[in-house]
């Protein structure tokens, strides 16, 4: 079952690096050759989902978009409207595509006002202790938040190690916009499906990280995207290049519910993990109960490289969510941990892939996932080896753990082997929260709610010590939260 | 001595039917009780069932503690209570360190804040006399432990929440004679802090050994036949249940 992939039965031709689009022929799974989509299209600019071109180019102006992204997005566009909404996962028909527009158009109907905030994602926001002054932007409303100090603060910092961290905006204009160029989604090609295209025709905002050679970054470097870009979080794209033995932690997200009216994310980050580099990215994502997540995820590491995801899956009401790695060189290594709580009216459909190509290269994958009050679970993973990937190893972990009756979790593996010598391994165990478990807890004064969220907490424990401490902490906070079931 | 807990025509069963019928038992504060049985005569569910165990049912009767009908209380107001119960099979948790639960644990059933450093002490301490390696607090609860630092844990829980009243299920069973004295030394420690009562639930004598037994009683198919004091104990020893078993079938033909 090949089926992680939308069908994306078009191609589209970018002057990009041929290792890369080798790799996106393997994870597609189709023979490219058979595609030319620019001699199908004899209408450029057919519009059959209200995404105009007019609104692409305002959105490209606005930007100051230099003339090769301005050409890119309309490209895009015309691959989005050529491509189906994927039909494998859960269903994601309340998303009128049709209303796309209104989705994307900048800043008319974006704007919101702070009396239009759902009341639990304004409770929530007090729970989980985060600062009034944040509210507002969180919750998509504020204009500009104070931040922007801190943001070009941490900038500084790290500056002087001749690190480059900025908004994706500028970082497009700067002075490494050739290197933007270079590498702005030519691991995730707009090809890859329908919302990568949409992404690329539409994003902004986003971070761009740049750590050169021999770099050693001590301290995680935060994404503040939930304080900076304008309609950022989103449609925001993160690009990070880690060059050769160089070391970065990289932490996206908060545990703040983001709200927006619009309700459809269709982000998009780029990993790339040059010789010897390490890059680990943490992400908490937690998008209020309406939203769509359709999230693409991809890294690509070389000789000796090692790639280390750690994802939090929170809110949204469904979610494909896969981070990709491309274990290209040899010895290059890999660990995702995970962790995916759904709850009430939560479809979430999550895993990652390791496509290994190097010699010796590895990868673990431990995953954890969490289903409640009518919640669905979906694990998949695909492991793929490839002939040249010899004497590789990958090992896949995956437990689950049900707080009821009326919830649902499913693994879907899917291992592609094609070496003869190498060592794969997979485990799947979903079950029930204990009654038992649950008495005994009791039987030492811990009420029934706080007994199943210390087994949860429990349960979610090696991924959550896997997160700097605050981070960790926050959470937990949300687990607690999601337990007594007062969170959106 | 005042009555701490009572126990008045108890009947329990399960889904699938009764298992004790009219059990009657008087326990004061500070008294050991014992309770033996052969296999499947309800000892078990005795416990558990006073425990609060959502597993059974009560059916009639009552259960007073401290004069308060807990019949219907949920596990964690019984603890508050103060009753505790020594599993027989202790629960493994993963990601929940032995130390924080017992921390938590406390702070839930004296709905205080701990005093980090005081409890810290108490606990090496009490973990030192049960010949416990302190690196266990660390630890996810239970989780390879073998069957007795599994026990050795119920028991250093129970020092650390000082109830007023323990049931011990089967605590000694599977321990080997170094373990089960380690266990005897715990109850006389916990005896000696607290004043706290007992009601041993076992099928072999040697954990009574080095306890002043107060009071034993026989179970046999869900019906508590016979009590007595610690003379009981040595009889079954000597005799073992057959005597009772016949005397339960004679009894209900």
């Amino acid at each position: 079952m090949n089926n992680m992939e939308t069908e994306g039965a078009i191609h589209y031709d970018p002057a990009i690096d041929n290792s890369v689009d080798d790799i996106n022929a393997y994870l597609e799974g189709t023979d490219r050759s058979l595609y030319n989509f620019r001699d199908e299209s004899t209408d450029y600019y057919k519009v059959d989902s209200g995404l105009t071109r007019d609104i692409v180019d305002k959105i490209s102006e606005e930007k100051h978009d230099p003339e090769w992204m301005h050409e890119f997005r309309l490209k895009c566009l015309d691959i989005y409207n050529n491509l189906n909404v994927p039909q494998w996962g859960p269903p994601i028909d309340g998303l009128n595509m049709d209303n796309i527009v209104t989705y994307v158009r900048p800043n008319t109907d974006m704007k919101a006002s702070w009396d239009q905030v759902p009341e639990e994602i304004k409770s929530a926001f007090d729970k989980l202790g985060i600062p009034q002054a944040e509210h507002e932007f969180l919750a998509g409303v504020g204009a500009q938040y104070d931040s922007e100090l801190v943001y070009h603060n941490l900038q500084e910092s790290v500056a002087k190690m001749g690190v480059v961290y900025s908004d994706m905006e500028s970082a497009l204009n700067g002075p490494y916009k050739d290197m933007v160029k270079e590498y702005f989604m030519h691991l995730v090609p707009p090809t890859d499906h329908k919302f990568a295209a949409l992404h690329g025709a539409v994003w902004s905002g986003g971070s761009f990280v740049y750590i050169p050679k021999g770099v050693k970054v001590e301290v995680p470097l935060q994404s503040y995207f939930r304080l900076n870009a304008k309609g950022a979080g989103q449609f925001e794209h993160t690009l990070i290049i880690v060059d050769e033995g160089a070391d970065l932690h990289f932490i996206e997200g908060c545990s703040a519910p983001k709200w927006n009216v619009a309700n459809l994310h269709a982000g998009c980050v780029e990993l790339y993990v040059k010789k010897n580099a390490r890059l680990r990215y943490s992400t908490i994502e937690n998008w209020a109960k309406n939203m769509y997540n359709l999230n693409t995820k991809r890294a690509i590491v070389e000789e000796g490289g090692r790639m280390e995801w750690v994802s939090g899956s929170f809110g949204s009401h469904v979610s494909y969510l896969y981070p990709t790695t491309i274990l290209k060189g040899d010895k290059s290594s890999c660990e995702y941990t995970g962790i995916t709580f759904s709850g009430k009216g939560q479809d979430l459909d999550t895993g990652c892939r390791m496509v290994h190509m190097g010699k010796r290269s590895s990868s673990l994958i431990t995953a954890k996932s969490l289903a409640k009050d009518g919640g669905i679970n979906t694990f998949r993973s695909e492991i793929k080896v490839l002939p040249e990937a010899e004497a590789s190893k990958s090992s896949v972990d995956c437990q689950s753990l049900m707080l009821d009756d009326i919830s649902r979790s499913d693994t879907i593996p899917e291992i592609d082997v094609r070496v003869d010598n190498c060592d794969i391994g997979h485990e799947a165990k979903i079950g029930r929260i204990s009654d038992e478990a649950v008495f005994y807890l009791m039987s030492r004064g811990i009420p029934e709610n706080e007994a199943k969220a210390m087994i949860v907490s429990g349960f979610a424990n090696p991924i959550s010590k896997e997160l700097p401490l605050e981070y960790a902490a926050e959470m937990n906070n949300l687990i607690k939260l999601e337990m007594e079931g007062s969170m959106i | 001595m005042s009555k701490l807990l009572e126990v008045k025509n108890l009947s329990v069963g399960i889904a699938d039917g009764q298992i004790l019928k009219d059990v009657n038992l008087t326990i004061n504060a500070g008294e050991i009780h014992v309770l033996m049985g052969p296999n499947g005569a309800g000892k078990s569910t005795f416990g558990n069932a006073l425990m609060g165990s959502p597993v059974y049912n009560v059916l009639s009767g009552k259960i007073l503690f401290d004069g308060e009908d807990i019949t219907e209380f949920t596990p964690d107001k019984r603890a508050k209570a103060g009753m505790f119960m020594s599993f027989q099979n202790p629960l493994e948790v993963p990601g929940v360190s032995l130390e924080s639960f017992i921390r938590n644990s406390i702070r839930q059933k004296t709905g205080k804040p701990i005093k980090i450093f005081s409890f810290k002490k108490e606990m090496e301490e009490t973990m030192e006399l049960l010949n416990m390696d302190s690196s266990y607090a660390e630890r996810d609860l239970n989780v390879g432990f073998s069957g007795g630092e599994k026990k050795k844990a119920e028991i250093l829980q129970m020092l650390m929440l000082s109830p007023k009243f323990a049931i011990l299920d089967e605590t000694d069973s599977g321990l080997d004679v170094d373990a089960v004295r380690t266990v005897s030394k715990g109850i006389r420690e916990y005896q000696k802090r607290t004043d706290g009562a007992l009601l041993i639930i076992t099928h072999n004598a040697a954990i009574l050994e080095a306890l002043d037994v107060d009071h034993a009683h026989v179970i046999v198919k869900g019906r508590l036949v016979t009590s007595g004091g610690p003379e009981l104990i040595e009889t079954i020893n000597k005799n073992g249940f057959e005597e009772f078993i016949r005397e339960a079938e004679t009894d209900h033909e």
